[in-house]
């Protein structure tokens, strides 16, 4: 029998921790436990057969840490090889009647993945397939990923896993006391993200005794449908006369593990200081059970942090980072400038969206890198799912391989070609797809026409593996103005699927009002008679006071806003004059601030509102040269002479960049670069992953005009030159903080004056100094981010 | 045994935050932009600490606790007269990376006071816990001598890979070490110190 049909029917047990018995039996601290598989085979498969023997019905191999980042290939081949040896020989040794399976221990690989650590996720792919590649040449019988404590490494590890073998995934993570994992993630976020990748069976482990792991495997029961893991220590460990002893006995230890048990652990085991002991108890404690297993139909997205699921409570999906009909974004996307897409994102956020769409669709731009890299960006600095929203499957394809959680897809339709292309990637990568009710004769003109659609994508799926809870259908809005029935078929056509077929429905509310005047109205209102007829999410514009009426409204009206105090809390904030709401009509200031003053205070908001009360009768390029370039000159030699101190410069530099986008939005029709001066490279260079200081100069650098392209940090040499040469650029600022990075920003110069002898370099950071800079050969030294706009103003003046 | 303590948040000491930021103590004007940050900060934060005692055994050149063996004078000199030391390492979390993260993309002022902020945590942080291992040094009639670190005085940095080795930062307390030997999450430290008699 293999462990996957004998899991559907047996509860399994694990066995219990390796570190603490091996430490006992004289492992080293410090010194790595994989190598004792071929030093000391006899001791591991020892403890192996101790636990087959207490009845154990899998055996980790001793290769928590087994792989490329510990090892060399030809170290890791006899690490692996011996690990799944000594299981065997234990398995042959081992006369206990129960069945057993050998699985191939995966650790965390001890880096944190980037953006938020160094580790790129390919590598960390490329890490786990070769261990898993050994394992599965060696013969194991499943694959144990184990004590992740970081969402995105997980990830990484289940899609090597899959990726490189058919056997079973059993994956197990390590929770902190706030009950989430260290980067962030909720017990349902990795149930979601787990689930749609496909794991076997999904779980807790080490972390605390199972007394403290309850809550958190109760989670897992509550919202998961696969097989629960427990694997938790013995307690918390206590030095007693200088030996290592944990605080939860077997018998108290087997008692709690073999209640949860009862409640619906399907997987258990013992991690950290239990022993064959702990084990054996745990297995008469179980006793016999039969596994149950409850199919929860929830349908939910995630992010790197938490779960949004699909219920009768409106789910708002932000509309606003789409190019379609926005030229300030469509300019972003041209320029690669993903702050701004940031903060669009950022904004919609505190405007209230649950989830952001993501599209960044033009015609003259390489929509699978865009895509890939806005991704990434957002999902390190928003906190909200994303839907992916793309026409090109391969675009579609590297954003959801990079996505950090189970995301929303957005769409695949009842065409098979887009069928073909989209389930495949819904499958491996997992997610909840929107499914747009057309095929290959167009949107059916009756609301029958388009539940047939439905109903056939429903089924197209299911031989794709793929749930219908994980569908959610778009049933099409299209303008009123042009087909006066347009709402009236779409509503209906809704409410069938929703209640008829048992499935989540979207819409992008906004197409209805296309063509009409004072859109709003209209959406609004056809947004609450959608909600009334069964949608479950809207694709929408957050900052539109009148959808946020008509949302907060609804949610009270619908006994789904307790005591209403979500709406009493939005209502003040629209009496208040809310930034999010009233964006862009702010005018409450008084009349003596000058736009001048506000920058020097680094009052944001007021640059912003006083700036746009001067576009109306003053020209643009005028506000920025008598307005806004002399306020920040002023505050510029004001820290220069020590008056002002840094966070000071840098409110002001922020209150500019308010100002300064007001002007971008009048200047967008022409051109604007008729208010920029030349472009200016900059970046952290190769190995160093600091970037605050470099982001203080790219600010100072915008604000006074300059095309600053930010490669952002550890970046290699070749790429700054590669950037420098498509630009032309005449300047480039380089950034080191660290002494062991200053070599690399020597080899980017030496290779910056091979290809591109027409570039000033200008290097700064915590290290350098001016001897430094000398020595390595750079242009200039700033010691700060004014230094470096006068060095700047001074060569595009000799241009 | 290593052992893994979780402190309540120490008091914020406005001052070296400032500091840190580098706007020395212009309180007030900064007041509003730093009282943001603590509170955005504030439950994001955690304050994990692993830890464990050595005893110090000394040759000619070297001087060694546990796996580790060093010939480093800075070492050598905070560990002098003192047969056992403490090792440890020290970090708020990655959530206050992300922090960060996302506002030097959208507000460097913010983003450096927020560095700022996770710099004096993770300080107080290891301030709370030597205070607290220094009381129970006390009933041993013991104390602690001053703290340091890798990369202080002529420690190498790559005594990172073996502190990191033996006090398993990355399972107990979510610390991890990269290819260039820096921490993430960034704002954490790792240190020893010599145990003296009173």
């Amino acid at each position: 029998m293999n462990i996957r049909e004998y899991l559907q029917k047996h509860i399994v047990i694990l066995d219990g921790g390796m570190g603490t018995l091996l430490q006992e039996k004289g492992l080293s601290p410090g010194e790595r436990p994989e190598r004792w598989n071929i030093t000391h085979p006899e001791i591991i498969t020892g403890i192996h057969r101790a636990y087959f023997d207490s009845g154990s019905n899998v055996v980790n191999t001793n290769t928590f840490g087994a792989n490329l980042l510990h090892f060399d290939r030809e170290e890791l081949e006899r690490i692996i090889s011996s690990a799944v040896d000594n299981a065997k020989k234990a398995r042959e040794q081992s006369s206990a009647p129960q069945e057993k399976f050998i699985a191939l221990d995966i650790g965390p690989s001890g880096r944190l993945l980037s953006p938020m650590g160094d580790f790129d996720f390919e590598e960390a792919v490329a890490v786990f397939a070769e261990t898993v590649r050994l394992g599965v040449r060696y013969g194991v019988d499943l694959i144990m990923i184990e004590t992740m404590n970081d969402s995105y490494e997980t990830k990484a590890a289940l899609l090597a896993a899959k990726e490189n073998s058919d056997l079973p995934v059993f994956v197990s993570n390590a929770y902190s006391e706030n009950g989430k994992l260290m980067t962030g993630a909720s017990p349902q976020a990795m149930v979601a993200l787990l689930e749609g990748m496909g794991a076997d069976a999904i779980g807790v482990n080490c972390s605390f005794g199972p007394d403290k792991l309850a809550p958190i495997v109760r989670e897992y029961l509550k919202f998961s449908s696969l097989p629960i893991i427990l694997k938790p220590n013995a307690g918390l460990p206590e030095s007693i006369d200088g030996k290592t002893v944990f605080n939860i006995s077997s018998d108290t230890f087997a008692g709690i593990t073999a209640d949860l048990v009862k409640d619906g652990v399907r997987v258990a085991g013992g991690c950290c200081g239990t022993t064959p002991e702990y084990i054996r108890k745990l297995c008469e404690d179980i006793g016999t059970v039969t596994p149950s297993c409850e199919k929860k139909d929830l349908t939910v997205v995630s992010s790197y942090s938490h779960a949004v699921t699909f219920t009768d409570d409106p789910i708002l999906i932000g509309e606003r980072i789409n190019p379609t009909g926005k030229k300030r974004l469509k300019a972003a996307i041209k320029s690669n400038d993903i702050n701004y897409i940031l903060e669009e994102g950022l904004r919609q956020q505190s405007a209230g969206a649950h989830v952001l769409d993501v599209n960044v669709g033009l015609p003259e731009i390489d929509e699978p890198k865009v895509l890939e890299e806005v991704i990434c960006e957002l999902q390190a600095v928003v906190d909200l799912p994303l839907q992916i929203d793309t026409s090109d499957p391969v675009a579609m394809e590297k954003a959801l391989r990079r996505y950090n959680g189970k995301a929303l897809i957005n769409s695949v339709n009842g065409k098979k070609e887009s069928m073909d292309a989209i389930f495949p990637l819904v499958k491996k990568y997992g997610g909840v797809v929107v499914c747009l009710t057309l095929d290959e004769n167009g949107i059916p003109d009756t609301a029958l026409g388009r539940v047939e659609i439905a109903k056939r994508i429903i089924g197209t799926a299911k031989d794709y593996g793929i749930d219908k809870k994980d569908l959610i259908f778009d049933t099409l809005a299209m303008a009123v103005s042009a087909d006066k029935n347009a709402a009236l078929t779409t509503l209906n056509s809704m409410r069938i699927i929703r209640e008829e077929l048992g499935v989540h429905t979207s819409l992008g509310v906004s197409n209805i009002s296309f063509g009409l005047p004072k859109r709003d109205i209209v959406t609004s209102s056809f947004f609450i008679s959608a909600l009334d007829n069964g949608l479950s999410a809207a694709i929408m514009n957050p900052f539109s006071a009148e959808m946020m009426k008509a949302y907060y409204s609804y949610r009270v009206l619908h006994g789904l806003d307790e005591n209403c105090s979500d709406y009493i809390r939005f209502a003040g904030l629209l009496e208040g004059g809310s930034e999010t709401v009233r964006a862009g009509e702010k005018s409450d200031f008084s009349s003596a601030d000058t736009l001048e003053l506000s920058i020097k205070k680094g009052l944001k908001d007021q640059a912003a509102s006083i700036t746009a009360g001067m576009l109306l009768d003053i020209e643009p390029l005028t506000i920025v040269k008598k307005h806004i370039i002399p306020a920040l000159d002023e505050i510029g030699t004001e820290y220069e002479q020590g008056r002002v101190y840094l966070p000071g410069l840098l409110m002001s530099a922020e209150a500019a960049k308010y100002a300064f986008e007001e002007i971008k939005k009048v200047l967008s029709n022409s051109d604007s670069g008729s208010a920029s001066k030349c472009p200016f490279v900059i970046a952290t260079v190769k190995g160093d992953i600091h970037d605050i200081g470099k982001n203080i100069v790219r600010l100072l650098l915008e604000n006074y005009g300059f095309q600053v392209c930010d490669l952002g940090k550890d970046v290699a040499p070749n790429v700054i030159v590669d950037k420098v040469l498509e630009t032309h650029s005449p300047l480039v600022g380089l950034s080191a903080l660290m002494t062991t990075t200053v070599p690399s920003m020597e080899e980017t110069i030496r290779l910056l004056r091979e290809k591109a002898p027409f570039a000033k370099v200008v290097v700064g950071g915590a290290v350098l100094t001016q001897e430094y800079a000398d020595a390595i050969g750079a242009d200039q030294y700033c010691k700060d981010a004014m230094d470096t706009v006068r060095y700047a103003e001074e060569v595009y003046s000799n241009l | 045994m290593i052992r893994k303590v979780i402190f309540e948040g120490p008091k914020v000491n406005y001052k070296e935050v400032l500091r840190y930021a580098r706007a020395k103590d212009s309180y007030d004007e900064y007041a509003s932009l730093l009282d943001e940050c603590i509170r955005e900060a504030g439950d994001l934060l955690s304050y994990r600490i692993c830890y464990d005692r050595y005893e110090i055994v000394r040759s000619s050149d070297f001087i060694r606790f546990s796996a580790i063996e060093t010939s480093s004078d800075t070492v050598k000199k905070a560990l002098s007269g003192c047969d056992e030391m403490i090792l440890f390492s020290a970090t708020v979390g990655s959530e206050m990376d992300r922090l960060i993260l996302r506002y030097s993309r959208t507000s460097p002022s913010k983003a450096l006071m927020l560095s700022a902020l996770g710099t004096e945590r993770v300080e107080s942080l290891c301030d709370a816990f030597c205070e607290q291992i220094g009381r129970e040094l006390q009933s041993e009639q013991k104390s602690l001598r001053r703290r340091i670190s890798p990369g202080y005085g002529d420690i190498p940095l790559s005594m990172q890979k073996e502190i990191f080795a033996l006090l398993d930062c990355e399972r107990k307390i979510g610390l991890t070490l990269g290819e260039n030997l820096l921490m993430s999450p960034s704002k954490s430290v790792t240190a020893l110190m010599g145990i003296g008699s009173k």
